[in-house]
C-alpha cells in the first residue's frame, strides 16, 4: 500500500511529501518528494543588489537563518576580495554558534514531540528562548536576523553581551545535563532510537550526506576543522562523532555539538579584540567567481556566486545540505516500521526552506 | 438506604402525584373517559412501571457522574500538564475558578461545528463506531459502585448485575472493536492502520491485565465489587499484590490508550489515528469518552487494589472513592506527559515477554497467599 506522508502531515516539518510503501507496518519502499516550497530564491537573487540579497539569504532556513546570511556574506567577500575586521569575525562566530544551539534545540523539541514526549518540546523551546534573546539583543530580531554585512556585521555587540553570553553558556550546559537525564534516562526513548534507521558509513559517504547524520555514521568530517573559515582555527573544540550510525547516534552528536558550541561561544566572547566591526564594501563586484562553504547545523552549506562587474550577481548557486540528506531517506527507512519514520526523518532535522530554495 | 432505594422513593413520590392527577381527571370526566383515566392511573402506579423509571433515573445519575468527572478530569489533565510543562494551563475562562469552564467552552465549540461524513466512508460503520465506543464505556461505568450504598447496577436488593467486576472488564474491552470498526469504515489509510494497531494492542495487554485481576478475584473469593472491596477492609490488595498493581497500572495505560501506549491515535505518525475523519461532536464524544475511560480505569484500580471506599469516616464513602480514582488518574497522566510513545512491536514484546510472565508470577503469589490461609 503506497501511503503519502505529507504534504500535510505532523511528521513533515515543513512542506514535503514522503511516499512510503508499507506491508502491514513494515516499510518496503520509500520515496521523498520535495519542491512544494520552491520560492525561486536563486533566480530572485539575480535581480537584487548584493546588499539586498542578505535578507533573502536569511529566508533560506527558519531554524538557522544567521548561518545562511553569514555564508552569503562570506561568499561575496571571497568574490570581492574583502578583508573582514577581526572583531567582526569573532562576533560572527559567537552569533552563529548561538544560532547553532538554538537550531539544535528546536530540532530536539520537534524530535521529542515526534516521539510523543511533549515534555521535551516545552523544555527545549523554553531554553532556546535564552539564546534567541541573546541574538535579539545582538541583532534586533528573533528569526530572520539580517545581521551580517558584506565586510563585517551590522552592529557592534550590545552592553553586557559578554556577561550574558557566558551566563547563557553555563545555563545551557546545566540544562543539557537535564535533557540527558530526561532522554537518555528514559527507557522508552532508548528503545525508540537505538538500532533504528541504521545508515552505514559507506552509504553516507557515497550519497554525499554531510553534517550530523554523517558524523553519526562515524565519519569525522566537520568543515569547521577540516576546511576552517572565519576564526575557527583559533578556537579549541572537537567535532562530535558517534560510531553507532542509528538515530541515537544522531541525537548524541547534536547533543555533543551543543556542548562544543558552548565552548566556542565562551572562547569567541573572551578573545574578542577591540576595533572596527565593519569594512567598507564596494558597490560593484568584479567579474569573477566566489565560493563559500560553512558547517550549517544541518550539514555543509555552500554558495557559489558569479559576478559580472555590476552591482548584481550574474548567478548565485546554493548547495543545501538537507536536499542531499533527504534523498538518502530510502537507505534509512526500508525495513523499519511506520512508527520509525518519525524517528528517522525527525533525526535528520528537516528544514524544507533551504532544500526547495 | 442505597441509591436504588433512594431513586425508587423519588420515582414513587412522583408517580403518586401523577396518579392523583389521573384519578382526579377520572372524577372530573366520569363518563366513558373515567375508566380510561382510572386504568392509566393504575398502570402508572404499577410496580413494573416504577422500576423502569427508577432505572432511567439511575441512568441519569450515571450520566451526571460521567459528565462531571470528565469535565474535572480534562481540567485536572490540563492544569497538571501545565504545571509539568512550566505554564499555567487554562485560567482565563470562568470566574476565578481556575479556568474550569474552559471545557464547557470547548464543548460548545465542538457542538456548533459541522459533522462531516466522508463521501467514500462506510456510512453504517462510521456511525456505529462512536455509538459502540461511548455506550460500552458507559456500561462499564454503570457496574462500578462508588460506595457501599452508592452502587448503580450493583445493589444489595438483588436487582444489580451479578459478577459486576467481570462485567466491567467485559464492557471495558469492547472499545478496540469499536475503534477497529470506525478505523476501517472511515476509508482512510491512517485510520485503517490505527484500527489495526488497536486490535494488535488489545492482544498484548488484555491477557496480563485479566491475569492480575484474576489474582484479586482469588484473594477476594468473589467476582463482585461489593465483596472485593469489603475483603480489603483490613489491608488493601495493592500491598500484598504490589507486583500485580504495577502490572495492572501499565496495562491500564494501554487499555485507556494514553501516552506511552497511545498507538492507535499516535498523532505524529498517524495524524490523529482512527479519529482522523471524525469532526464536530462525534470527535467530541471520542475525546470525552477517552477521558471517561481514564476515570473508569482509575475507578477499577481503586476498587480492585486501593481499598475502594475504605478510609477514615470523616469523609463520605463516594468522596473517598473519587479521591483515590483521581490520584490514580493523575499518576497515569504523569506517565503520559513524561514518556515518549513505544512502537507497536515493542508493545507486543512488553505485553507477551515481560508482563505476561510477571502476571503469572503474581497469580502464583496470590494463590500461595490464599493457600497459606492469610486471606
Amino acid at each position: 500500500m503506497w501511503n503519502n506522508m505529507g504534504p500535510q502531515h505532523p511528521m513533515t516539518h515543513g512542506l514535503w511529501n514522503l511516499r512510503i510503501k508499507v506491508d502491514g507496518e513494515t516499510i518496503v519502499d520509500a520515496e521523498p518528494e520535495v519542491g512544494y516550497l520552491h520560492r525561486g530564491i536563486e533566480k530572485l537573487c539575480e535581480n537584487r543588489t548584493y546588499t539586498q540579497i542578505i535578507p533573502i539569504a536569511d529566508r533560506l532556513c527558519y531554524g538557522s537563518s544567521l548561518t545562511w546570511s553569514h555564508l552569503y556574506c562570506m561568499t561575496v567577500e571571497d568574490l570581492m576580495g574583502l578583508e573582514v575586521p577581526p572583531r567582526a569575525e569573532y562576533i560572527r562566530v559567537a552569533s552563529i554558534e548561538m544560532q547553532r544551539i538554538a537550531s539544535h534545540l528546536m530540532w530536539l523539541a520537534a524530535y521529542a514531540a515526534d516521539l510523543g514526549a511533549m515534555i521535551g518540546f516545552i523544555y527545549t523551546m523554553r531554553d532556546r528562548e535564552v539564546f534567541i534573546d541573546l541574538l535579539q539583543a545582538l541583532t534586533g530580531s528573533r528569526i530572520t536576523y539580517n545581521f551580517p554585512r558584506i565586510g563585517g556585521v551590522a552592529h557592534d555587540i550590545p552592553p553586557n553581551f559578554e556577561r550574558d553570553s557566558l551566563r547563557a553558556c553555563d545555563y545551557m550546559e546545566k540544562k543539557l545535563k537535564e535533557y540527558e537525564d530526561l532522554f537518555d534516562g528514559s527507557k522508552v526513548f532508548m528503545m525508540r532510537n537505538q538500532g533504528v534507521g541504521v545508515f552505514r558509513k559507506e552509504d553516507a559517504m557515497n550519497l554525499g550526506v554531510t553534517g550530523p547524520p554523517l558524523r553519526a555514521s562515524g565519519v569525522k568530517y566537520d568543515l569547521r576543522k577540516d576546511m576552517p573559515y572565519s576564526v575557527y582555527p583559533e578556537m579549541d573544540f572537537e567535532p562530535a562523532t558517534h560510531p553507532d550510525c542509528d538515530c541515537y547516534a544522531r541525537y548524541r552528536v547534536r547533543m555533543d555539538e551543543m556542548y562544543e558550541s558552548c565552548k566556542i561561544i565562551r572562547q569567541a566572547v573572551r578573545k574578542m579584540p577591540k576595533g572596527k566591526w565593519r569594512a567598507v564594501a564596494p558597490r560593484n563586484a568584479p567579474a569573477g567567481t566566489g565560493l563559500g562553504r560553512v558547517e550549517d547545523p544541518r550539514g555543509e552549506g555552500m554558495m557559489y556566486v558569479v559576478g559580472d562587474g555590476t552591482d548584481r550577481p550574474y548567478r548565485l548557486k546554493i548547495r543545501s545540505p538537507i536536499f542531499v540528506t533527504v534523498s538518502a531517506a530510502k537507505k534509512m527507512l526500508v525495513g523499519y516500521k511506520v512508527a520509525d519514520v518519525v524517528a528517522i526523518m525527525g533525526g535528520l532535522d528537516m528544514c524544507i526552506g533551504e532544500a526547495d530554495r | 438506604m442505597n441509591l436504588y432505594e433512594f431513586c425508587y422513593g423519588i420515582i414513587h413520590w412522583l408517580v403518586d402525584l401523577i396518579n392523583h392527577l389521573w384519578y382526579w381527571l377520572g372524577n372530573v370526566f366520569p363518563w366513558w373517559f373515567g375508566d380510561f383515566f382510572n386504568a392509566v392511573g393504575d398502570l402508572a402506579a404499577s410496580h413494573g412501571n416504577i422500576v423502569v423509571f427508577t432505572i432511567l433515573l439511575e441512568v441519569l445519575v450515571i450520566l451526571i457522574i460521567a459528565v462531571i468527572n470528565v469535565l474535572n478530569f480534562i481540567w485536572i489533565d490540563r492544569k497538571f500538564m501545565g504545571r509539568m510543562f512550566d505554564f499555567y494551563g487554562p485560567y482565563y475562562v470562568g470566574f476565578r475558578i481556575g479556568g474550569w469552564l474552559q471545557n464547557i467552552a470547548d464543548g460548545i465549540k465542538l457542538f456548533v461545528k459541522e459533522i462531516i461524513t466522508p463521501a467514500k466512508a462506510d456510512k453504517i460503520g462510521f456511525y456505529l463506531g462512536p455509538v459502540i465506543f461511548v455506550s460500552s464505556s458507559f456500561l462499564a461505568l454503570s457496574t462500578i459502585p462508588l460506595g457501599r450504598n452508592f452502587g448503580i447496577a450493583t445493589n444489595p436488593s438483588g436487582l444489580g448485575v451479578p459478577a459486576s467486576a467481570l462485567m466491567a472488564f467485559a464492557f471495558f474491552a469492547i472499545a478496540p472493536f469499536a475503534i477497529l470498526i470506525s478505523g476501517w469504515s472511515s476509508n482512510n489509510k491512517y485510520t485503517l492502520i490505527g484500527g489495526m494497531r488497536s486490535a494488535a494492542q488489545m492482544m498484548s495487554y488484555e491477557i496480563p491485565m485479566l491475569l492480575t485481576v484474576a489474582s484479586v478475584f482469588l484473594l477476594a473469593g468473589s467476582f463482585d465489587f461489593m465483596d472485593i472491596v469489603s475483603a480489603q477492609h483490613g489491608i488493601w490488595f495493592a500491598i500484598p499484590l504490589a507486583l500485580g498493581f504495577v502490572i495492572f497500572l501499565v496495562c491500564l495505560v494501554a487499555e485507556v490508550e494514553i501516552q506511552p501506549f497511545d498507538l492507535p491515535e499516535a498523532e505524529a505518525e498517524l495524524v490523529e489515528g482512527w479519529t482522523t475523519e471524525y469532526s464536530g461532536m462525534r470527535f467530541g464524544f471520542f475525546m470525552m469518552t477517552s477521558y471517561l475511560r481514564g476515570y473508569i480505569g482509575g475507578a477499577l484500580a481503586t476498587a480492585l487494589f486501593l481499598g475502594g471506599w475504605h478510609g477514615p469516616a470523616l469523609i463520605p464513602e463516594p468522596i473517598w472513592f473519587l479521591i483515590k480514582a483521581y490520584i490514580v488518574f493523575v499518576v497515569i497522566e504523569w506517565m503520559r506527559w513524561s514518556t515518549p510513545r513505544v512502537r507497536v512491536d515493542q508493545l507486543l514484546n512488553i505485553g507477551w515477554n515481560r508482563l505476561m510472565p510477571l502476571a503469572m508470577l503474581n497469580l502464583l503469589i496470590a494463590a500461595s497467599m490464599k493457600t497459606m490461609g492469610w486471606f
